[in-house]
Order: structure tokens, then C-alpha cells, then sequence
């Protein structure tokens, strides 16, 4: 058995199954109108899409590690970010309870 | 008969396509990355490829997770770009060559390489940035036969998989009548995690001697399993398999003539590389 990474899920088929509807809504952002709708009403939308309660409650808290538990994958959770005009910078700072700021920084030192 | 020139690796983060479209080259965070295509600029002015064999990763545009092949071969007449949902413009289109894709289709599968084949196919911002970066401002003076390789949903092709579609690829481009001067991209990469608690990950190391590797001695690179790719590249470095493919396919002597690397652009660690590929017959009649 290999060793769990830590703080990293891998994407594997139980990711897969688990977090289906939440990644399929998430694909569905590759559409303005769809990102609008969203936006619009998020209750009606995420119904629309048959996300588990797990899923809507991890939507609803804007945390992106609920999402990753609750099945989404990190390419299809980012298009969601974007609707609230988060990048990658800005999840992998929420991620790590670091701000921003220090996130980059964080990134910078490695570079040296 | 086809020739292979040589092969370009590079990074292909979506905010580099915001930069570029806000022309950030001079800005201190962007130009050490930037300045890293000057040399690829004039290479490809001297090299005038014809086409490009494309080995990228599909990040949610043109694949979703209902069916997600491992390999996708084009074999389309024009690949267009469209709205991925986070914010970058979307890129021109890009003309296909479907008589070298249905070439490579048919050798692939007769090398007993399973791939899906895409007469239609939408490329995203890990075809249309290296695009962007290699031909800035530019009408795209190519065309690409664009392969995608599943980096997104485990299980993944291992590294020697993909060094040797890349070897079936560059076999099929040697055999082919048609007078062409072909250019392998591999793209993506190198260290870099976006998700979890571990996001912002980066190995300078392990992508040091990748680079070291990858250039005469890629079988070493085999040896290491996706987990442990994973584990030393981050679990978005895995895109490493698309640089894997693309010095596959450099079947002649190759020589490394460019590299920059530069940490970080976003979460990740930006390299770009230029392998020069010289057919092993050529140099014998030189």
C-alpha cells in the first residue's frame, strides 16, 4: 500500500464517483450565462444539478478544501472560484490559512 | 520526406494569457519568464517548422469527466479556443493538418496505442498560451496536430507510457512522404500544486534534474511511478507526462540549446526548453 501524500487527494476513481455532480455543475461555468445564472440563484442552480447536501453545504461555505472532500477536482473547482473572481492564488491561500500576500511570498522564497 | 527539428517544452499557466493580453512583458514579476522566448523567437525564425505535434493536457474545455480518454488524437481541420470559465480571452483558431493527423492516428494504433480520435476537438489554454508564447502578436504561421494526454483523473498513463507514445509519434513522423518540417510541444509543468493544504508546493530540485534528465537520458525518468510524481513534482506537476511524450518523439541526436527556469509565475515553477533534434541518418551523410 502506498503512502498517503499528505495534504493532497488524489484524483482517483472514488474522487471521481463522489464528487460527479459537483464537477459536472462546475463544467457547466465554462458558459457566461451559466456563471450568470449561478449568481443569479445559486439554491435553484446547484437543485439543478443534483448536488449531494455534503456538496451544497461545501458550495455554500466558499471553502475549497470541503469541495476537494466533497469530490471536486481542482480544474473544475477553479472555474466555480472565478465566478467570485478568485485565482489560483488567492484558493491556495484559503487552503493553507495563509493571507495572499504571504501565500506569494511563500512562492517567491521558493524561487530562491 | 518529414523532418523532426526539435522539440519545445514550456509551462502553460492560464494567467500568462492575461499578461499577455495586458502586455506585461517588461514587468518585473513577467519579464523572467517573457525574456525566456527571445531564444525561442529566433529559433523558430530560423528552424520555420511547418507543424507542430502538440502534447498538452485538456483542463475541462473539450473533455469533461463523463468520458475522459488517456490519449486524443486531432484530426480536425481547424481547432478552435472557447470561454474555460476563468477569465482569460479566448484565443484565435488554429489550422489543423488532417492528413498528418490521420497519418499518426493510423501508425499509432497499428503500434498498439489505443487513442481516441477527435475530428472535432477544442483546444484549451495549454495549446493556445505555448501558442501564444512561441508566435506573440502574430497570425499563428502553423498548423498543430494537437495530442491530448489525461493528467486530470488517476489512474494516468506512467511516464514510460508516455515516453513511448511520444517514440511511436516521432517513428510515424519519420516514415511520412509528405515534405514537412515537424516541431514537437510538449507543455505544462513543471512543479506545482493548486490543491489542498499542501498548494503552493514546488520542488526546484526534482524539476532541475528532470531537466537534466529529460534531454539524453528520459528512460531514467521512467523509473519513477505517478505517485511518486506526485510526491515530487506536486499533483498538478504531473504534467510532466506531456514533456515526457514530446522528447519522445525526438528520435535523432538531441541536443539541448535553451532552457530557463524561473520560480514562480502564479503557483508554479515556470520552465521553458528548447531540444534541437538531428535525424541520425542526416548526420551520417553530413
Amino acid at each position: 500500500m502506498q503512502q498517503d501524500i499528505p495534504g493532497t487527494t488524489m484524483f482517483d476513481g472514488a474522487q471521481a464517483q463522489k464528487g460527479f455532480a459537483l464537477n459536472r455543475m462546475c463544467f457547466s461555468f465554462n458558459n457566461a450565462e451559466n456563471r450568470a445564472a449561478f449568481l443569479r440563484d445559486e439554491d435553484a442552480y446547484c437543485r439543478n444539478f443534483g448536488l449531494t447536501d455534503e456538496q451544497r453545504a461545501a458550495v455554500k461555505s466558499r471553502s475549497v478544501l470541503r469541495m476537494i472532500e466533497a469530490g471536486g477536482n481542482i480544474y473544475y473547482l477553479a472555474k466555480l472560484a472565478g465566478i467570485f473572481g478568485l485565482n489560483v492564488q488567492d484558493i491556495g491561500a484559503q487552503q493553507t490559512h495563509m493571507t495572499v500576500e504571504n501565500f506569494k511570498a511563500k512562492l517567491a522564497a521558493a524561487g530562491r | 520526406m518529414a523532418a523532426i527539428i526539435g522539440g519545445i517544452a514550456t509551462t502553460h499557466v492560464p494567467s500568462i494569457g492575461k499578461a499577455i493580453a495586458e502586455r506585461k512583458y517588461q514587468n518585473p514579476y513577467w519579464s523572467p519568464f517573457f525574456k525566456g522566448f527571445d531564444y525561442v523567437h529566433d529559433w523558430l525564425a530560423r528552424e520555420k517548422p511547418d507543424v507542430a505535434v502538440i502534447f498538452y493536457n485538456d483542463h475541462g474545455l473539450n473533455f469533461f469527466l463523463d468520458k475522459l480518454p488517456t490519449f486524443a488524437v486531432g484530426a480536425a481541420k481547424l481547432y478552435r479556443n472557447e470561454d474555460e470559465g476563468w477569465g482569460i480571452p479566448v484565443a484565435s483558431s488554429i489550422a489543423g493538418d488532417p492528413d498528418l493527423s490521420w497519418h499518426l492516428i493510423n501508425a499509432l494504433v497499428a503500434d498498439e496505442f489505443d487513442i481516441t480520435i477527435c475530428q472535432e476537438m477544442l483546444v484549451d489554454h495549454a495549446v493556445t498560451i505555448p501558442m501564444a508564447l512561441m508566435w506573440p502578436g502574430e497570425k499563428w504561421p502553423i498548423r498543430i496536430v494537437p495530442v491530448s494526454i489525461n493528467t486530470v483523473q488517476h489512474p494516468l498513463p506512467s511516464l514510460k507510457r508516455c515516453l513511448n507514445l511520444g517514440r511511436a509519434v516521432g517513428r510515424a513522423i519519420d516514415a511520412y512522404t509528405g515534405n514537412l518540417r515537424v516541431m514537437i510541444v510538449g507543455t505544462g509543468g513543471l512543479s506545482h500544486q493548486l490543491d489542498g493544504t499542501r498548494a503552493g508546493f514546488i520542488n526546484t530540485k526534482f524539476d532541475q534534474f528532470c531537466m537534466d534528465k529529460i534531454v539524453n537520458e528520459p528512460d531514467v525518468l521512467s523509473r519513477f511511478s505517478i505517485h511518486d510524481l506526485v510526491e515530487e513534482a506536486g499533483a498538478q506537476g504531473v504534467e510532466f507526462l506531456n514533456w515526457m511524450a514530446m522528447r519522445g518523439a525526438l528520435t535523432g541526436r538531441v541536443t539541448e540549446v535553451h532552457r530557463n527556469y524561473h520560480v514562480p509565475i502564479s503557483n508554479t515553477a515556470a520552465a521553458t526548453m528548447v531540444l534541437e533534434n538531428r535525424a541520425l541518418a542526416q548526420r551520417e551523410a553530413a
